[in-house]
């Protein structure tokens, strides 16, 4: 019940928002969509604190401790997204880069999108699963490509293409598994079902799923922004709105990587090799060490936290392909203190570029004098995302650092250095633009900074205090990664 | 499995061989076709023959549900998706030449190689597979193959996304081939999506030529020095 309002919820709203969505209540109505489906995640996680792990609707949807948090965080993160971009979308729409038909397909694509998102992460059936990432694709290359600029129908194109190129290797993968699985189960016996194919991994042909791998970490890399293949997302950040940078960032990047999770529990379990740990760990390794060496050469200041965003991605993953439980209990902690940052700096970054202007980092100055608040969050989040303690990212990097150095010390030096790099990189871009003499002006709209210290505040108690229920939930989802 | 399907293995089994021979050699052709209404029929004549074994499958092996998903690439392929891009390129008015950024030989070149590499690929797929496709799995990875190249050596909009629809087709061809189909409800959440797919490349190509005064992808230069 719980979990159908969940879904049913972004989507009755984003149909509602294609009708009405030129009225002025159309923002609002997004709030108030988003909120709901929040206490909807809400109530659904006390039911499975509560109850356990719960199979619904003829077991095409399922809840446990793994996918149950990242609803959770995705309705979180929606809900927050939703409210910053009602002051910055009045502030697009009063500079004259938004018309009003604009805004309606800006509003109603929100809400599906988060829909797809929660069908992504709330099905038990992998192909399902392809649909709504697909799906989510779609959505968010309308998103994208909302200003309708030479620059934004490029970025959105690039995205379209990598990405459509990209989820087709992950659909030959998931015929993989479906044709390993079925030899097993049976064509009745639910060969794509997530629940049914963990009961059999054992039994499931070694070499298919190992080939089935390959394809999906290919395929699902592409849309977590792993090296080779993260050509795509500066781009697609720097060119949309901010608040769907925001939501790319904080949440399809995180959807995309528990694709990849998913499907690595299944392959372990066939395997009883390292195979799909080392993959992982390689491509997180080669995503770590890239970006921040792009990093220092970036201009545009959306595209500097795109990258940052890949290079956080990469550590993610390298923390579950080392996998065991801290190790994994660090890369989902690291995804929640990621996403719930990398949002915050967004909707900072949003305003900063809006009262600048422009989104070139030189010309942005001063933003401290200006504005405090906008500032100081961009300051502090830059902090906390740099992995400065006593921040949650601190602590999670931590964690993936000491798990290395036990278990794989040469891969220590190559992360060391990635981070020390990223750090330099970005402190000085950051710092110059929240100090010196003013080159921003006022905004014609009241900015709502709520969400950017809700976000941190909540970071930094990550890092000083997690919550025991919470410890509890991530040792659980750790244990079911293995 | 009961005996009259045993006995008509040989025959059908040669017939779909045949499908997908002339599958792997539309695939070719698209790859060194330089022409944009050539290239719309030939992915239409790609759809019409995976719609063809589709269908001796589904009634040779009785697998019923695959007879839906004929009839659904029959729909989508071979008639709502190429009337689309006639309409799109009539509209568009690009019926022009095509240039490829390699040269041809070397391109078919490339794509014996990927063959190669795709059979070798798929062997060990193959002898496991119970299915009387089960020789045709390399063929279908080596149409995704192809139809990758293709996307990667095209620089116009509308190519680069025939090539797309036509890693569709290879990747439907290999579900077939190597499991009799995925679950329906997977196929049809498959189908929608890139049919909502077309429907955005189309609004996309518009959008493009009026920002850029062509549909050549090579105008978007801006990020690439970054």
């Amino acid at each position: 019940m719980e979990l159908a309002l969940v879904l049913a919820v972004p989507f009755v709203a984003s149909l509602l928002l294609a009708i009405v969505g030129h009225h002025h209540i159309a923002d609002r109505l997004n709030i108030v969509s988003s909120l709901l489906t929040l206490l909807a995640a809400a109530l659904l996680t006390i039911r499975v604190i509560g109850e356990g792990p719960m199979v619904l609707f003829q077991e095409q949807f399922f809840v446990d401790p793994l996918n149950v948090f990242l609803i959770a965080l995705t309705a979180l993160v929606g809900f927050t997204t939703s409210v910053f971009s009602r002051p910055y979308m009045r502030v697009e729409h009063h500079h004259g880069r938004l018309s009003v038909p604009r805004l309606r397909l800006y509003h109603s694509m929100f809400q599906m999108f988060m829909c797809t998102m929660l069908v992504a992460l709330a099905t038990n059936n992998l192909g399902i699963l392809w649909v709504a990432m697909e799906a989510a694709t779609l959505t968010t290359v309308l998103l994208v490509a909302l200003y309708r600029t030479p620059a934004s129908l490029e970025a959105a194109w690039k995205y379209f293409i990598l990405c459509g190129v990209g989820i087709a290797q992950a659909l030959f993968g998931t015929i993989l598994i479906y044709f390993a699985a079925e030899r097993v189960l049976g064509p009745l016996g639910g060969a794509l079902l997530w629940t049914h194919l963990d009961v059999v991994k054992m039994s499931l042909e070694p070499t298919v799923l190992s080939l089935a791998f390959v394809f999906l970490i290919v395929g699902y890399g592409t849309k977590t922004g792993l090296v080779p293949l993260h050509n795509w997302l500066p781009d697609a950040h720097a060119e949309g709105p901010t608040p769907v940078s925001a939501v790319l960032s904080g949440l399809l990047l995180n959807v995309a990587l528990y694709a990849v999770v998913r499907c690595k529990v299944l392959v372990d379990g066939a395997l009883e090799s390292h195979f799909a740990g080392n993959l992982m760990m390689g491509f997180g390794l080669l995503t770590v060490t890239v970006p921040a060496f792009y990093l220092s050469r970036q201009k545009d200041i959306k595209r500097l936290f795109g990258f940052s965003s890949i290079e956080h991605m990469g550590l993610i993953t390298f923390a579950f392909g080392m996998g065991g439980p801290v190790a994994s209990f660090a890369g989902l902690l690291h995804m929640t203190v990621h996403s719930l940052t990398k949002s915050a700096i967004f909707f900072a970054v949003g305003h900063a570029s809006q009262m600048a202007g422009t989104q070139i980092i030189a010309d942005i100055k001063g933003l401290l004098k200006r504005s405090p608040t906008i500032g100081w969050g961009l300051m502090l989040g830059s902090l906390a995302i740099l992995g400065m303690p006593p921040f949650g990212v601190f602590t999670s990097e931590f964690m993936i650092l000491t798990t290395a150095i036990k278990h794989y010390p040469w891969a220590t030096p190559v992360l060391l250095t990635s981070l020390g790099v990223a750090f330099a990189a970005m402190f000085g871009k950051v710092q110059a633009m929240a100090f010196g003499d003013p080159t921003v002006q006022p905004l014609p709209h009241n900015p709502a900074l709520l969400p950017v210290f809700v976000h941190l505040g909540l970071v930094l108690m990550l890092g000083l205090w997690i919550p025991p229920y919470l410890a509890e939930w991530y040792r659980q989802a750790a244990r079911l990664i293995g | 499995m009961n005996l009259s399907i045993l006995h008509a293995v040989p025959l059908a089994g040669q017939v779909i061989n045949l499908c997908a021979a002339i599958m792997l050699l539309l695939g070719f052709a698209m790859l060194a076709q330089r022409r944009i209404l050539t290239l719309i029929n030939l992915f239409m004549m790609q759809g019409a023959v995976l719609a063809v074994s589709t269908a001796i499958v589904a009634l040779t092996t009785q697998q019923h549900h695959l007879l839906w998903s004929a009839g659904l690439t029959l729909i989508l392929k071979v008639i709502l998706l190429p009337y689309i891009l006639h309409r799109l390129i009539r509209r568009l008015s690009v019926k022009w030449d095509i240039e490829t950024l390699l040269n041809i030989p070397t391109t078919m070149l490339a794509g014996i190689a990927l063959v190669v590499i795709a059979f070798n690929v798929a062997q060990p797929i193959s002898q496991l597979s119970g299915t009387i496709m089960r020789a045709t799995i390399g063929i279908a990875l080596a149409c995704v193959l192809l139809a990758f190249l293709m996307m990667i050596t095209r620089s116009k909009a509308v190519p680069q996304v025939i090539a797309f629809l036509a890693m569709e087709n290879g990747l439907f061809f290999a579900a077939t081939s190597a499991t009799y189909g995925m679950p329906m409800v997977v196929e049809l959440g498959i189908a929608l999506d890139v049919l909502v797919g077309m429907v955005i490349f189309g609004v996309f190509f518009f959008q493009i030529r009026e920002q850029f005064d062509s549909l050549d992808i090579r105008h978007m230069e801006r990020f690439k020095e970054r």
